[in-house]
């Protein structure tokens, strides 16, 4: 029997709530098969599993919150190391457990005969009556009083497992409309504590999630929807939860502006296309994301108010000193913002290499935790799709955003009073106002948008 | 609606009952600023824990230990001479200790400004009670809401009812009438035992019967056996056996008993007395409480949730009423969750252990999960135990029948059950309390430091022996 712990997750995540569990005792699992569908703070994730076997046990149920270390899975390895349990007397999952922490049961384990003159020193002995009692494992630490085989539908005792909270952090988890039992605990062995709950509770509140207190986000209830005609329930995948998430807090948090400005790309456009064979041969694609990255990575540089995040609890701004930028790529799997690191640092050809790279990897599946952290900005192209001006919600904790519409041909009026046909590039930025004021906003967009019509703006201040 | 007489008075809540659940829901309302009635037929707040319950019996008990230690005490090399028990002053001793507590809580219901009436209450409606005054006339009061709290009495099967005094219940038996030369206590749970044990203490010979297979039934066997070990050398146990008839005769009482065992010469007996202890039943028979939406379920209990609500909204109900385990302490906090319910705030009754104890010699105290309950439930678990024969303090004492013992759960070290038999389990079983509702685990209590030389050691140890490194525990390694 060999138990899968959580593995480490990358750089600062240490533990997340499991969404989904996807396995099952009885279920035969392949090296990497996925077993946990987790959120951590930072993102959803699947975790794989790094043995094979058949599981035994399944340690951890949605809602829970795991951390580094702790036990998912109890798995029957596939190449069962000869023990001394022969494989053709192993019990049916769930009837006798083996103990899950053999480091406790070791051979030190729970007294059994005390040795101080007391037959009452030992511990209590098996009763169960289908025999496979402590006689079957009469090494174990654990006693199985159950009677009879516990695949019994023997309904679960009513009032437990309860979750490990104080009375005072029942009580206040009661007074806020929360069920403690749903509240994942931070403290060893899922302890939960005061904070805990109020961690809850403002989550619950941010998300506007029912069961929540009375909040002005609390969800209208729906109506029946077939009263209408035929539906179907999908269940809301993992990154699809977390996006809507995130954006609701987001949304809810960030008083948001957006300004529109336009961008006139003809002379780009003819740079663009004139150099994308070269990029081309460089591995990479000279789209106009990515020289937007460029471009806001320099800004950035000219407007440090912009590459900032707000505490709003200790009531001060971060500055970033390093510029990344996050770059929104759409998926299968829903909104992914993999992140180019030190942007200002690179060139435009070297940008667009990492760019391609790291789109493939999102829309593959592979791109990493880590490889989606640590955004000071985020930029969102859809001009290949087509529209004309959005606003962009702010990836917070970023403070400001930039979105991308398609650019067209417009006629726009030469010094000579005619019309001259030019490429305009509709930009639209968002930001938060608590960080930022509005001339700010507007002169970091016509920054934005000159560099764009002078790429030498570029050479010259970025 | 029907007529009320007498005047009329207007209060936020009244609290019909005035025990320890009653008195402490009243004076927490208080307290949170509500204006309270309590209407209780006794002159002071106390109940039947105070005035013929748990306060008279422990006064008692305490008597019985002194004279219990005293005879121990030869072994020890001191000496006394055999007892004289002057009866009346003993009465007076364990009268006074009444006194002087319902007297306080007399006292408290002043200094908050509590309503006292003297009396007994019927319900008019859900908004109006009548109480007759124990003084003579009659008031009725209007109120926003009511905790009915009106505890239980001792149960009488009818076959053994009568009215010779010689067959008493707990009430007669506190009241000391002699000490008769031999004494039947029916029923061996708490109730009997303790005051079988003040009854044998005191120079009885009394013989125990109990019904089903073993004493306590509801407590774990390994903790019962360390008491039934000790109690059979001061009282004659009959286990499995009932009493069928009873008849008062000039020398005594003549008892039928019946059972398996029983020989013959065994089934028709003679007491000087007879103590009746096999339970108790609440006290739901309120006058009209029918005509309310409260409903009462077939045990003669008050249905209410976890908010002490019934299905009146206007009228909780809390305590002996309400359910088992009828203790005093669960009445209490029921009382205080109903109070802040009433007040607006959101409370429940969610105790994950509420403790039991009897006391005999040894005492025996539980809390949380029994192994029991674990074996119906189907739960496993892991059981972690303590004999007191390694505890310093047991020596010294003389006692090491004692045990403790823990339940666990194996995969998180949750303590789920604490078990205690010994001299001051019941002061013991708090700290168990506190670990189960604190959801503390073997190694908080492993590392938490206890003081030495102390029998709240063995609880330290206990823990320890879950993991097989108890200090005073030697287990060789396999």
């Amino acid at each position: 029997m060999t138990d899968f712990t959580l593995p480490e997750l990358g750089e600062s995540v240490t533990a997340g709530d499991v969404l989904r569990v996807l396995v099952k005792p009885g279920d035969t699992l392949a090296k990497d098969q996925p077993v946990l569908e987790l959120e951590t703070d930072k993102a959803t994730i699947e975790v794989p599993s790094s043995v094979a076997g058949q599981v035994k046990d399944v340690n951890v149920k949605p809602g829970d919150t795991v951390t580094v270390g702790q036990v998912i899975l109890s798995v029957e390895e596939a190449a069962a190391p000869s023990g001394d349990q022969p494989a053709a007397t192993a019990p049916p999952p769930a009837a006798v457990r083996q103990p899950s922490a053999p480091s406790k049961a070791g051979p030190a384990g729970v007294v059994r005969g005390a040795g101080v003159g007391s037959k009452d020193a030992a511990i209590a002995t098996a009763t169960a009556s289908d025999g496979r009692g402590a006689g079957a494992h009469g090494a174990d630490n654990v006693v199985d009083i159950g009677r009879g085989a516990r695949a019994a539908a023997e309904p679960p005792a009513p009032d437990l497992p309860v979750a490990p909270a104080a009375p005072s952090v029942r009580r206040m988890a009661r007074e806020l409309g929360l069920d403690v039992d749903q509240i994942g605990g931070s403290g060893p062995r899922g302890r939960i504590s005061i904070d805990d709950v109020k961690a809850q509770a403002k989550r619950l509140v941010a998300a506007g999630a029912p069961g929540g207190s009375t909040g002005p986000l609390a969800a209208e209830p729906l109506p029946d929807f077939t009263r209408w005609g035929p539906v179907e329930r999908q269940p809301m995948k993992a990154v699809r939860r977390k996006t809507a998430q995130h954006l609701s807090v987001a949304w809810a948090t960030i008083p948001h502006v957006t300004q529109h400005d336009l961008a006139d790309m003809t002379r780009l456009e003819e740079l663009r296309t004139r150099y994308a064979r070269q990029v081309e041969a460089a591995g990479g694609n000279l789209t106009v994301t990515a020289i937007a990255v460029k471009v806001v990575a320099a800004a950035l540089k000219v407007f440090p108010q912009f590459n900032v995040s707000i505490d709003a609890a200790a009531g001060e701004l971060i500055y970033k000193k390093y510029v990344n930028i996050g770059v929104a790529v759409d998926t299968d799997r829903g909104l992914l913002v993999p992140v180019i690191r030190d942007a200002d640092a690179k060139n435009i050809v070297q940008l667009s290499v990492e760019l391609l790279q790291l789109s493939g990897k999102a829309r593959a599946r592979k791109i990493s935790l880590e490889e989606m952290q640590g955004g000071c900005f985020s930029i969102s192209n859809l001009g290949g799709i087509g529209g004309h001006w959005f606003t962009p919600i702010v990836n917070a904790p970023e403070v400001a955003i930039l979105g991308i519409s398609r650019a067209r041909m417009e006629p726009v009026h030469d010094a000579s009073g005619g019309f001259v046909p030019r490429l305009m590039l509709p930009l639209s930025l968002s930001y938060d106002h608590r960080a930022i004021d509005g001339a700010d906003g507007a002169r970091f967009l016509r920054w934005i948008v000159e560099a764009i019509e002078q790429p030498f703006l570029l050479a010259l201040q970025g | 609606m029907r007529r009320v007489a007498g005047p009329i008075h207007s209060i936020q809540l009244v609290v019909v009952g005035g025990g320890p659940g009653g008195y402490a829901a009243a004076f927490l309302a208080a307290d949170l600023g509500l204006s309270v009635a309590l209407v209780d037929p006794e002159i002071n707040p106390g109940g039947v824990c105070i005035y013929r319950g748990c306060i008279p019996s422990k006064a008692l008990l305490h008597v019985a230990k002194v004279l219990d230690e005293a005879r121990h005490a030869k072994a020890w090399g001191v000496e006394f001479t055999e007892p004289r028990i002057d009866l009346a002053r003993l009465r007076d001793f364990k009268n006074s200790v009444v006194t002087r507590l319902t007297g306080g809580t007399g006292q408290l219901v002043k200094h908050r400004k509590v309503a006292y009436i003297q009396g007994l209450a019927a319900i008019v409606d859900a908004h109006t009670l009548r109480i007759t005054q124990a003084g003579g006339g009659e008031e009725s009061l209007r109120y926003d809401y009511a905790i009915l709290a009106t505890g239980s009495s001792p149960a009488m099967p009818p076959a053994l009812a009568t009215s010779d005094p010689r067959v008493m219940d707990s009430t007669a038996a506190l009241d000391l009438p002699d000490v008769p030369k031999s004494l039947l206590v029916v029923g061996g749970g708490y109730i009997g035992l303790e005051l079988g044990t003040v009854y044998a203490a005191l120079g009885s010979a009394v013989t125990v019967v109990e019904m089903t297979a073993g004493l306590l039934p509801g407590a774990d066997r390994d903790l019962v056996d360390v008491l039934a070990k000790r109690v059979s050398q001061t009282m004659k146990v009959r286990l499995n056996t009932r009493v069928v008839k009873m008849a008062a005769e000039s020398k005594g009482i003549r008892v039928t008993l019946e059972g398996p065992d029983l020989k013959d010469d065994a089934r028709y007996l003679l007491f000087d007395r007879v103590l009746v202890a096999v339970g108790r039943r609440p006290n739901s028979a309120i006058p009209g409480l029918d005509g309310t939406r409260v409903k009462v379920n077939d045990r003669g209990f008050v249905v209410v949730d976890e908010q002490m609500r019934t299905d009146e909204p206007s009228i909780f109900a809390i305590g002996d009423l309400v359910g088992e385990p009828m203790l005093a302490h669960k009445a209490s906090h029921e009382g205080r969750v109903a109070v802040e319910v009433i007040a607006g705030g959101n409370a429940a009754f969610d105790a994950r252990a509420i403790p039991a104890v009897v006391f005999t010699d040894p005492e025996l105290a539980w809390c949380g999960l029994t192994e029991a309950q674990a074996q119906k439930d189907g739960r496993k678990v892991t059981i972690a135990k303590f004999p007191w024969g390694a505890s310093g303090r047991a020596i010294t004492l003389d006692r090491t029948d004692g045990l403790t013992k823990l339940l666990l759960d194996a995969d998180t070290e949750r303590i789920l059950g604490v078990g205690l038999v010994g001299p001051g389990a019941g002061e013991l079983i708090a700290e168990g309390v506190l670990a189960i509702e604190m959801g503390a685990n073997a190694t908080d209590l492993k590392l938490t430091i206890h003081p030495h030389p102390t029998l709240t050691e063995t609880l330290m140890e206990s823990a320890e022996v879950f993991f097989g490194q108890a200090t005073h525990v030697y287990r060789p390694r396999r």
